[in-house]
């Protein structure tokens, strides 16, 4: 009989309201006590004194680019990095080539993740076929296959009638419609926020609007319906207010923000660094200002790194024509204590929650809680000791990250899936 | 610092060397006084005078910056340059040009002038006048008229100063 | 004319030139009186002097710009240098031979000084944080155009005491001109008024954040302007949303001789060329008495080679003495 037992840590576990010093005693891949627990002789022991004891921490937004783009990611390689930076469950974007609009790509991600047998690996599938807007995918058939949510991330649906559409038919599996919000007329060919910078530095912006546009409609488009909505990497001040006032009306959406739109603005892209472009771009301090309030005040649900890959040599080209996006996974706890915890936005417990349940109900997953029975899905948090960001040390196969170099404080030690220890801090 | 000539001196140094192209210069010459910039433009500017004094009055005057033929342009640690302009209106060829510059010592600058002019034209007669010669050539260059030769140390630096520029008038070493 | 020198202690510390913003007075100054000096040189037989002898300059052009690319090849060459021509297709694709790539070529050839002309806003800023050599930016996207900048405010230097409190008027596209923002920089950092007129849809998205006025009212204040700097119209803006047509634009804000009545009789009428002529000039302002079209371009060597030549000091600098950025 298989037992680890975790010692003397602070367990925080949001969903059942705990927080509080205890043992946990992980027993055959499941929670099986939390209180003072005596280790005998067999068993393995964890001293988690001055840690914390947390719920796995769940990512719903991560690229693993697999199948299609492995120089970038593989699903094993985007595994080793979920873990190593503490989080037991991710759901991967299906924007791969092909793109999983299918149940046999849906699968293929499923059999990937099975044999790297790291984290928790959940596949989300296309909205449209190919995600070119047009035609609605097979989600009954991927819903087969496990997918746990829909959503065209990279691109959003331009067409309302095929949104509306896909609303309508997403309602029927009670999955989740994630939107990446981009209005393209409004974006156009924006690399980086309209503003003053785009202005100096003669890079074509994408406007705010594009963003606020499509979310506004979406919200009118979801009301018709059934669907759950959830708008992933919000970025502007206007569009957290459009989702404030949605939720006061009793709109069912949920949303999250990335741990860049939570800490740099535009300024950061003077010099054209190709590591601070984003999609959707960085913004204006008012609008990481707003971003911390929205968390503040619940209208942000989770978080979410939105783990983007890039290879070296394409982000080594003009900013234009860089790919947006930046590594998340092994940085993200850190980025989001110095945003979150040091700023006294939230508290611990409410962080853990936006990590743990509450992504795992946005998902309908049954994961992100200590409680007895559950999967033994853990991560133990050293909460300060201070490290520093180095893209050198990371798991995953790229290196595009624009917080090397960073001093943070918190970082997992320990990070256990099913009861198994899949990552400690050496 | 050591003061080599004062202003009355540096006055009749100047006057012997008008003196000097002047008996040496018939009136039919197209004769061209051309300063190196910048206290030989200043320099330049009087034998001029003191020439229309004497009469010869046929003189055409031009100021010859020479940074761009300098060679020590590509030395690391060299001071930097300051570009200027070349002002020469009139048409070299076939000029008796006098070259003018306030102290002469390796002549490196003197091959500089050299080359900036030919890139001009080409001129008939080039000869050269130096109010103060500091010795130690390192090219095979030598002024036609010398105002003084002075007897100091290789590392001893020499400076004219003018009224013009300098709000005094003295020759110094240092 | 004559100018007043800069100051003999003067050192010019840029070892590239990827734009006028940030460019103090002095430095835009030094760079004038230098540019004067090197005027001269067009002017006689022998047209060049062997002050960058030895040194090689890439020419790489990866946007068509005939003028542009002669104006410098011509500098280098009246410099003594040498010039390697490189022309691409812009490397927009990651699996195609990225700019660093093609630098990196460039500089195992022993290039000492590359100029750049880029479709992408800080391809120049780019290449001169991969390679050791000098870069000067010869218009990168909508970013900057530095030596278009320096020759416009060469020219109105020539003909104007000073540049403090002179109006002047950028007219057309700003949004898509690096002309426009290299002018707007350094004309407002030498004390000038700056006008921009056009279309709300032409400009940038930030103009108000800009140390100008903008106007959409051409005629309502043509006639206060020291200089009209009329920018070149891009076809295939014409019948986009931000134009509705040929007609419309020319009424509205082309320079013709109509509107010239209302102008001051002085008025130094500017354009970067190449001219569509009858689109945003016509033809007969653009030959007639105000027009510095040509005084531009000849003067656009002078201010080049000067750039060549200062630039290559400045990389003799001890790096800790240097502005590398």
């Amino acid at each position: 009989m298989s037992e680890l037992l975790i010692k003397d840590g602070r367990v925080i576990d949001p969903a059942n309201k705990i927080d509080t010093v205890s043992d946990v005693l992980i027993r055959e891949g499941k929670i099986a006590e939390i209180g003072s627990v005596k280790a005998s002789g067999e068993m393995k022991t964890i001293d988690a004194k001055d840690k914390y004891v947390v719920p796995g921490l769940i990512d719903l937004h991560v690229h693993f680019r697999e199948p299609g783009d492995e120089g970038k990611e593989t699903i094993a390689s985007g595994s080793h990095a979920a873990v190593a930076g503490g989080f037991t469950s991710v759901a991967c974007m299906p924007n791969t080539q092909p793109t999983i609009d299918n149940e046999a790509t849906v699968e293929y991600v499923y059999r990937q993740a099975a044999e790297a047998n790291l984290a928790n690996v959940y596949a989300t599938g296309a909205i449209t076929k190919g995600r070119d807007g047009e035609e609605l995918a097979e989600m009954g058939q991927m819903v087969r296959g496990g997918v746990v949510a829909f959503t065209d991330d990279g691109t959003g649906v331009q067409d309302s009638g095929v949104m509306l559409k896909a609303f309508q038919y997403a309602s029927m599996f009670d999955k989740v419609i994630m939107q990446h919000c981009q209005d393209d007329a409004i974006a156009g060919n924006g690399c980086m926020n309209s503003g003053y910078q785009a202005t100096v530095l003669g890079l074509p912006g994408m406007s705010p609007l594009a963003e606020e546009l499509m979310i506004a409609r979406d919200l009118l488009l979801v009301q018709q319906t059934k669907a759950r909505y959830h708008v992933q990497h919000l970025s502007t001040k206007k569009a957290a207010q459009i989702i404030r006032e949605a939720k006061q009306q009793g709109i069912a959406v949920t949303t999250e923000v990335s741990p860049h739109h939570l800490l740099l603005t535009e300024d950061c892209c003077v010099g054209y660094d190709t590591n601070y472009k984003m999609n959707p771009p960085l913004r204006r301090q008012e609008d990481v200002d707003a971003m911390r309030q929205a968390v503040a005040d619940g209208t942000i649900d989770c978080l979410a790194t939105d783990h983007a890959p890039h290879l070296s040599s394409e982000k080594e080209l003009e900013f234009f024509n860089a790919p947006p996006g930046i590594l998340g996974l092994e940085c993200a706890l850190g980025l989001y204590v110095k945003a979150l915890i040091d700023t006294k936005t939230i508290d611990w417990p409410r962080m853990i929650a936006m990590m743990t349940h509450i992504p795992a109900d946005i998902l309908s997953i049954d994961k992100g809680t200590l409680a007895i029975g559950a999967d033994a899905d853990v991560t133990i948090i050293d909460p300060t000791s201070p490290w520093q960001v180095d893209v050198e040390k990371f798991y995953s196969k790229s290196r595009n990250c624009p917080f090397h170099g960073w001093d943070l404080t918190a970082r997992a030690t320990h990070t256990i899936v099913g009861g198994e220890i899949k990552f400690q801090l050496g | 610092m050591q003061e080599l000539l004062d202003s009355k001196k540096i006055n009749e140094l100047l006057e012997t060397m008008a003196e000097k192209i002047y008996n040496e210069f018939s009136s039919t010459d197209s004769v061209a006084l051309v300063g190196i910039r910048s206290r030989g433009e200043i320099l330049a500017q009087r034998l001029n005078q003191l020439l229309q004094n004497k009469g010869l009055s046929q003189l055409d005057s031009g100021v010859l910056d020479i940074t761009l033929y300098r060679d020590d342009l590509d030395l690391k640690g060299a001071d930097q340059p300051q570009v200027r302009s070349t002002e020469i209106e009139f048409d070299i060829n076939e000029y008796h040009i006098i070259l003018i510059d306030d102290v002469i010592w390796t002549g490196r600058t003197i091959r500089a002038a050299l080359d900036a002019l030919m890139d001009i034209g080409r001129p008939k007669v080039v000869r050269l006048a130096i109010l103060v010669d500091k010795g130690f050539r390192e090219f095979p260059i030598h002024p036609d008229y010398i105002g003084q030769e002075i007897d100091v140390s290789v590392d001893q630096k020499v400076r004219v100063y003018l009224n013009e520029t300098d709000d005094k008038e003295q020759v110094v070493v240092e | 004319m004559k100018k007043k020198s800069s100051s003999k202690d003067f050192v010019w510390r840029r070892k590239h030139l990827l734009g006028l913003k940030g460019m103090s007075a002095d430095e835009l100054i030094h760079l004038f009186n230098t540019a004067e000096g090197f005027k001269e040189i067009s002017q006689r037989s022998i047209k060049k002097a062997p002050a960058l002898r030895g040194k090689v300059v890439g020419n790489l052009f990866f946007e068509d710009s005939t003028r542009t690319r002669t104006s410098f090849a011509l500098a280098v060459s009246r410099l003594s240098a040498d010039i390697v021509e490189f022309t691409a297709k812009a490397s927009s694709l990651s699996k195609g031979e990225t700019l660093r790539d093609t630098a990196r070529n460039l500089e195992a050839m022993g290039i000492d000084m590359v100029v750049v002309r880029h479709k992408a806003g800080g391809a120049a800023n780019l290449l001169s944080q991969c390679i050791d050599a000098c870069v000067i930016n010869a218009g990168d996207g909508y970013h900057e155009h530095p030596t278009q900048g320096l020759l416009d405010i060469f020219t109105i230097r020539e003909l104007r005491q000073d540049i403090k409190g002179l109006k002047v008027a950028i007219v057309g596209d700003i949004a898509h001109s690096r002309v426009a923002r290299s002018n707007i920089w350094a004309l407002h950092t030498l004390g000038a008024e700056v006008f921009l007129v056009g279309p709300p849809t032409l400009m940038p998205s930030a103009v108000s954040q800009l140390p100008v006025t903008v106007c959409h009212d051409f005629d309502s204040i043509i006639g206060q302007m020291d200089v009209l700097n009329m920018l070149r119209v891009q076809f295939e803006r014409i019948g986009s949303p931000v134009i509705p047509s040929l007609l419309e634009y020319s009424r509205l804000f082309a320079l013709t001789e109509k509107r010239m009545e209302k102008a001051k009789s002085d008025v130094i009428v500017m354009h970067p060329g190449p001219m569509n002529r009858g689109l945003e000039i016509e033809g007969t302002v653009a030959d007639g008495p105000n027009s510095t079209v040509l005084r531009q371009v000849s003067n656009g060597l002078a201010v080049r080679m000067a750039v060549l030549f200062l630039v290559n000091q400045a990389s003799k600098l001890p790096a800790d003495e240097r502005i590398d950025s």
